[in-house]
């Protein structure tokens, strides 16, 4: 069974983000470690780049911390073989289409593949433009995630039935949190789906606190938490990582 | 492969909460663009309010003093809001506003597109906001008030290079979280299909009529036609209606800012590579593991690191010539046909009447050469004073 997939068993699953290279390589390995050591069950690593236009201003200012510190792509294959020595957590790559299409798609996958990566998540390459990719990533036993968001049905059914691993759910992203009408866009979207397939949803909305993750978790199947975590290493920098390993727990606690 | 590829150019590189609203756009511009209420309605708009036809403007005195082609201008500086911008932003506002839209959006770089697209919601009642580089606003603002005026609210981009590549992601970072009531107005022949073809489409106005004005006044077709080259809404538009006719070159300037060898440019042809960004697979300025370059040129509206896919695709099948200029030749550009025609156009134009200026010479008295003034240059003066060192006290 695909290992992404895995991570749903049994569980509601939290998936923790990290930007590589923020604000240095070594203290991004840390504060990824810290986010195993809380229980994540899915670890997200952000690959830098140089124009996030889906991210908000917390991902973005991590963005630059570690590009202007020399994060660069074959570095993050490093990082993540460093990474992969320590812990067995599934992980993803989070990046923007640019940075694969640049390093060259069959050169990028098999690196993901040596390095230990499961599965990647590319918020500009929608369905309709995942085949330029596609085959290079089956080729090395690596999922690409979709993302699924409010649309027509039709739609989200062409999604949810040619998913793997599993599935990023999106609101409209915005960082006002889950008032009421998201909250039933977002019931809709994940009901929706469960008609086309039984991959596992998590939520792709910027949760911010274990209250938060608590209320999402009970429609969803998992959440995935970016900017709160990426937040804690603006605050503390190089001593970020008892934090990250705290907050983690608090959110597993809380979707129980 | 997806929709709206001109080769293997173009595409919808966007995140998935604006696939379904992209969608949405492609269906409304495809009935509406055939609609003959809608064409009406644009048409009498292009002419009781813009000003169109633009008058193809025989530069009898550039001709005499260069001593080659003849020249003609294409006068998209004497439009309503002083450039070609307003082409795209009647039809895209008016578009809004058939699909129940209230609200649009634009990002700017010397503010044209975001004056114009100010003034379109004025006139059509729709709120408006313009996301605009930090750096640009200081550059230019004068436009930053001239949008205030007309009532829009004008947003200071902090992040990356402050400049139009950050006022563009800004822009479509607003868009994703808030696609029910809201049209980006996208102000070039850039982005995600369908805007590469929307915003061609209504500029295309410019080519159509400057071939049929060309074929009254001289009873055939030009030589070359030539426009100044950033996201490329007004070369596209200029290029549009004689890409079929095989005689005629399509001249595109690119902005080189202090020379393409320096690294301190924004021509995206001479230096750019292949790449994926800002929802079009095109060329763009980027290093080698593809992040986008920070880019400069004197001129706020070029300043931008990529290329419209179908310019890109032109360039590719060799029908379109793409060339740098840079700063210098382009404040000479703009002084030349200030003092020989008594036209202050705007910087980007000079761009294009720059290397107009290397061109006639080369080119016989029975050539004919088109070159289009996308802009005019009242917001320029001051900038072009700066930098030759004259302080101006207001």
């Amino acid at each position: 069974m695909n290992k992404l997939r895995e991570a749903f068993n049994n569980k509601k699953a939290v998936i923790g983000f990290m930007t590589a290279g923020d604000p240095t390589f070594e203290d991004s390995i840390k504060n990824i470690l810290a986010l195993a050591q809380g229980g994540a069950d899915i670890i997200e690593i952000g690959i830098p780049f140089s124009d996030p236009i889906a991210e908000g201003p917390v991902i973005q200012k991590a963005n630059i911390r570690a590009l202007s510190n020399g994060m660069t792509t074959d570095r993050i294959f490093e990082l993540v073989g460093r990474v992969r020595e320590q812990i067995d957590t599934p992980i993803m790559l989070i990046t923007y289409l640019n940075p694969v299409f640049k390093y060259g798609y069959e050169r990028f996958f098999a690196d993901c593949e040596k390095a230990g990566v499961d599965g990647i998540f590319v918020p500009d390459m929608p369905f309709e433009e995942r085949p330029e990719a596609a085959d290079y990533a089956k080729a090395h036993g690596i999922t690409i995630i979709p993302l699924i968001a409010p649309a027509e049905e039709e739609r989200i059914k062409a999604i949810a039935e040619s998913a793997e691993g599993f599935i990023y759910v999106a609101s409209a992203m915005s960082e006002a949190g889950l008032t009421e009408q998201s909250k039933s866009e977002l019931k809709y979207v994940i009901e929706t789906t469960r008609k086309y397939t039984d991959v596992p949803t998590a939520v792709w909305f910027g949760i911010h606190s274990p209250k938060e993750a608590k209320r999402v978790a009970e429609i969803a199947d998992g959440v995935i938490v970016e900017s709160a975590a990426v937040d804690l290493v603006t605050k503390h920098g190089d001593k970020a990582a008892p934090y990250i390993e705290e907050f983690l727990e608090q959110l597993k606690t809380a979707v129980g | 492969m997806s929709k709206g590829r001109y080769g293997e150019f173009g595409g919808q590189y966007v995140p998935e909460t604006l696939m379904s609203e992209i969608h949405k756009l492609e269906k409304a511009y495809e009935f509406y663009k055939n609609d003959k209420d809608f064409i009406e309605e644009l048409t009498t708009l292009s002419r009781e309010y813009a000003g169109r036809p633009s008058l193809l403007y025989y530069a009898e005195k550039m001709t005499k003093d260069l001593g080659g082609a003849k020249i003609y201008l294409k006068r998209e500086d004497l439009n309503h809001t002083g450039s070609h911008k307003i082409n795209n932003v009647l039809g895209q506002a008016l578009l809004a506003k058939k699909m129940g839209k209230k609200r649009i959006i634009a990002e700017t770089g010397a503010g044209q597109h975001g004056v114009a697209a100010a003034t379109a919601a004025a006139l059509l009642g729709l709120e408006c906001e313009i996301f605009m580089g930090e750096e640009d606003t200081i550059r230019q603002a004068l436009n930053v008030y001239r949008m205030e005026l007309l009532g829009a609210k004008v947003n200071a981009v902090t992040s990356g290079t402050k400049t139009l590549k950050d006022a563009v992601n800004e822009a479509m970072r607003d868009w994703c979280s808030r696609t029910d009531d809201t049209l980006y107005v996208l102000g070039s022949v850039m982005g995600p299909h369908p805007f590469p073809m929307i915003v061609r489409d209504f500029q295309s106005v410019i080519s159509r009529e400057a071939r049929e004005q060309i074929l009254e006044k001289e009873g055939r077709l030009p030589t070359a036609v030539m426009a100044c080259v950033g996201g490329g809404s007004n070369a596209m538009g200029m290029f549009y209606n004689f890409i079929g006719d095989e005689s005629v070159r399509l001249i595109g300037c690119e902005a080189a800012g202090r020379g393409v060898e320096t690294g301190e440019t924004a021509a995206t042809v001479a230096t750019g590579t292949l790449g994926v960004f800002h929802g079009m697979k095109s060329l763009f300025c980027q290093d080698e593991y593809g992040q986008i370059a920070p880019v400069y040129s004197i001129s706020a509206g070029l300043d931008y690191p990529g290329i419209g896919p179908e310019h890109a695709h032109l360039h590719a099948i060799g029908r379109a010539e793409y060339v740098p200029v840079t700063d210098d030749e382009a404040v000479d550009a703009f002084e030349y046909i200030a003092r020989t025609e008594g036209i202050i156009c705007a910087i980007e134009s000079a761009h294009a009447v720059a290397h107009l200026i290397k061109l006639a010479p080369t080119l016989s008295k029975d050539d004919i050469v088109i070159c289009c003034l996308s802009g005019r240059g009242d917001k320029d003066v001051a900038a072009i004073a700066r930098y030759r060192g004259v302080n101006l006290h207001e």
